[in-house]
């Protein structure tokens, strides 16, 4: 039989190629940019240009359990406790360059996109300011209003042309606009079938156990405006679409009975914690806010279009949005709960999180819990809690499904 | 009592009970009020258009309704300003402005809308790539639009001369504003750290022409006096705000005066010159292309030079970082201008500050360690 390479494989290996070809690329003089995770990596692809993402990079020093070096490192120099802990990791991996779960190598400037959230600038400067380098900043305002309106897109079309610009004058070359084209082609491709593959998870019982989606989620980052990513995606979706046909779940060993929506970051470093807890109580994770967040989508060669696809990030528009976003997920998905990270780290998510859960009560009667913990820095977390919480949400659960039962029996009887 | 005394005694008033200075005001110009949100808000624009501009920087309020809305790790000055929101302290206020430049504040701005609907909402967003075109261009867009907003609050058109007349009695205060903060230096037992803020915070709850004038007055009088002797510390306070009153003051007590600041609530408020352009709304938009907090983007990271400065320029003899609790912008730029403290040997000292906090014991004992500490060096 043909020994076909699984996605999970091809995910691997792509990645550890990712990081080998950035860290080639260093030693062989050429330039490297460090980006946020949803910014414009068109523009860096059409220059040839390698890219690390610190947030993911502290995402695998988070799941590898070794983040408090870094962190410790940081909040020596000052950092607070209450700052992000994607920022203290990195800024602290700055410093010592040496971790067990991966290296990557120094930037020679900077790619910042505040459509995940203000914090960044703050951050990104401070990367700049230490090394002594240059930095590009996406400003995408805040949409308190439920679309992008027409200004924003002007803005931001603006800074790709100011981005262009300083691309040329830090690398020294020209930026080729054919190539640009053929980048936002396949980078809009490749969300497409990231959707895609995420989508296939609304199937009863559901292929994906969600805990993946944090996994492929490292390579719709790092991969976006690459063939290899498309072929990852592509791949990833035939795989799932295999089992559904198969009527395979999520487990072998386990039925889903339960399932959830995970709204936040994972706990990197109880990836494993939270993932059990789960599944000893039946409960699937089959989707987050995440296959949104990369879905970014426009038509090759519409620059407004693109501009206007990156501000649409979810957490960069207002609450009617965040809180439409999950019924639709919901019902989409069909859900029997939500669970919501309380994220000491992400102040633009949690701030929000209360009247989102009110609303989305209120508009699909599904339950939801809430839970206290961070994404990295293992302090925040408390498993005791998380399991209360997780169980919690099981009973009302529970208590639903009886109730949905009890009224299809009536009426059966009734009619 | 001197007619010194009497005039800082009306500010601290106003500043001391804000509710009660806006509805005297309100009832004195016949004007109705918007409240302006931290950090920048085109008051000028409010004004324009035959309103007061009030500053909302939270306060010392029990936080019971707020919860609801937020994490216990939200600053205390927002946790404030929804407090008072929901219990109805602003409701005298026709409309309110919330800008989006940090995390926190974006999500004050959404949760206002279910929180306090009865306060008409108008959001704003600032550039933060403001020294390219394409965000002064942008800025002036906002500035246009929330225009339009405000018109619909006063319910009456603002013309150009309006806004630059606006803009005229902002450059006057600013003005004179600089000149207030510099004359602290020779009057620092008049001005004490305490009087000072007050005399400042004073302006966010009246008239912004008629308080120009007072504070011109008060100048006047201070400086027929000859320079008053000093024999305490002098220091540069930066951060969002230097609050509660009880930690001014400990400085008092400890006979440190600030003899300049770096305050998003202060001299941050009115540092920055109006800048230039054909119209007023792009003078407005260039104003903020200068103007530089822990806000707006820096990547060259002025504000270590910037405190390195004015140590200097006011012979001051070190730095006190008021950080507020949970503030990202200005929790980041600490470690920065930290390490260019240390490197040009100027103390420094670090106090941790929430709105809420009434027992400031353990920060008075910091702050009594600090003076004596500089005592023997
Ligand atoms: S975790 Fe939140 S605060 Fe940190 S970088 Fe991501 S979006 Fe920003
Ligand atoms: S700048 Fe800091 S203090 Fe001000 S609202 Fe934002 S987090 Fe709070």
């Amino acid at each position: 039989m043909d020994q076909k390479v699984s996605s999970k494989d091809l995910l691997g290996q792509m990645l550890a190629k990712h990081y080998d070809d950035a860290i080639e690329a260093k030693k062989a003089g050429e330039l490297v940019a460090w980006s946020t995770s949803i910014a414009p990596q068109e523009l860096l692809e059409t220059m040839g240009i390698k890219v690390v993402y610190p947030e993911n990079h502290a995402a695998a020093i988070g799941a590898r359990k070794c983040a408090q070096e870094f962190i410790d490192y940081s909040e020596s120099g000052g950092y607070s406790t209450d700052l992000c802990s994607y920022a203290r990791v990195n800024l602290g991996y700055m410093n010592i360059q040496e971790s067990i779960a991966g290296n990557i190598p120094l930037p020679d400037f900077i790619f910042c996109c505040n459509n995940i959230c203000n914090t960044v600038i703050k951050w990104y400067e401070n990367i700049a300011k230490e090394l002594n380098i240059p930095m590009i900043l996406f400003d995408m305002p805040f949409n308190h209003t439920y679309e992008v309106p027409d200004h924003s897109v002007q803005y931001i079309r603006g800074q790709f042309d100011h981005a262009i610009l300083q691309l040329e004058e830090i690398s020294g070359r020209k930026f080729d606009h054919d190539k640009f084209k053929e980048v936002m082609k396949i980078s809009s491709e490749t969300a497409k079938w990231w959707k895609k593959a995420t989508a296939l998870a609304a199937a009863k019982p559901s292929p994906l156990n969600g805990f993946d989606l944090f996994n492929y989620m490292a390579a719709i980052v790092c991969m976006r405006g690459k063939q290899e990513g498309l072929d990852i995606f592509k791949l990833w979706a035939e795989e799932l679409q295999g089992k559904i046909d198969r009527g395979e779940g999520p487990w072998k060993d386990t039925e889903e009975q339960y399932r959830v929506m995970w709204d936040g970051i994972a706990c990197w470093p109880y990836l494993a914690d939270t993932y059990k807890v789960l599944k000893k109580n039946g409960i699937n994770m089959v989707t987050s806010t995440y296959p949104d967040s990369w879905t970014i989508v426009y038509d090759s060669d519409d620059l407004d279009g693109m501009a206007r696809a990156y501000s649409s990030n979810y957490v960069n528009r207002n609450l009617e949005y965040g809180a439409d976003n999950i019924v639709k997920i919901v019902k989409d998905f069909s859900l029997d709960g939500v669970v919501f990270h309380s994220n000491r780290s992400c102040k633009l998510m949690d701030f929000r999180t209360f009247e989102v859960q009110r609303k989305v009560h209120a508009r699909t009667g599904v339950p939801s819990v809430i839970f206290d913990g961070d994404q990295t820095d293992p302090r925040a977390f408390s498993l005791a809690q998380y399991e209360t919480r997780i169980q919690a949400l099981k009973e009302m659960m529970e208590e639903n499904k009886k109730a949905e039962m009890m009224e299809e029996k009536k009426e059966r009887i009734d009619g | 009592m001197n007619s010194i005394e009497q005039m800082i005694s009306n500010f601290e008033e106003q500043s001391k009970y804000p509710a009660k200075a806006v509805a005297k005001v309100m009832k004195e110009t016949g004007k109705k009020a918007v409240g302006c949100f931290p950090y920048y808000t085109p008051e000028e624009i409010v004004y324009a258009a035959g309103m007061l501009p009030i500053g909302l920087w939270g306060g010392q309020t029990e936080i019971k309704s707020a919860d609801k809305y937020l994490q216990s790790f939200c600053c205390s000055i927002m946790r404030a300003n929804v407090e008072m929101g929901m219990k109805g302290t602003y409701d005298l206020l026709s409309a309110v402005i919330i800008p989006t430049y940090c995390d926190t504040l974006k999500c004050i701005c959404e949760n206002w809308k279910t929180a306090v609907p009865n306060i008409y909402l108008i959001p704003m967003v600032y550039p933060q790539n403001i020294r390219i075109e394409a965000g002064v261009t942008y800025m002036m867009a906002e500035f246009k639009r929330v225009q339009a907003e405000l018109e619909k609050v006063s319910g009456r058109a603002i013309t150009e001369k309006d806004l630059l007349d606006s803009i005229e009695v902002y450059e006057t205060y600013r003005k004179t504003m600089q000149e207030f903060v510099s004359i602290v230096n020779q009057y620092p037992n008049t001005l004490n750290a305490r009087t000072r803020h007050f005399i400042i915070k004073a302006a966010y709850f009246s008239d912004k022409k008629s308080y120009t004038a007072k504070v011109a007055e008060l100048i006047a009088e201070l400086k027929k006096l000859p320079a008053e002797k000093f024999d305490g510390l002098k220091v540069v306070i930066t951060g969002i705000l230097a609050e509660p009153a009880a930690l001014l003051d400990s400085f008092v007590e400890n006979n440190i005066a600030f003899a300049a600041d770096d305050l998003a609530q202060e001299s941050r408020q009115f540092r920055t010159c109006i800048g230039s352009g054909k119209t007023a709304v792009e003078k407005l938009a260039r104003r903020m292309s200068d103007q530089s907090c822990s806000l707006l983007y820096d990547d060259k990271k002025t504000r270590g030079q910037l405190l390195i400065d004015l140590v200097k320029e006011n012979n001051a003899d070190g730095v006190v970082v008021s950080m507020m609790k949970f503030c990202d912008p200005e929790e980041f730029d600490y470690p920065i201008f930290k390490k260019e403290l240390e490197a040009a040997k100027i103390p420094m000292l670090y106090l941790e500050i929430e709105q809420q906090m009434d027992a400031a014991e353990q920060i008075r004992t910091r702050i009594q360690s600090f003076a004596e500490m500089m005592d023997k060096h």
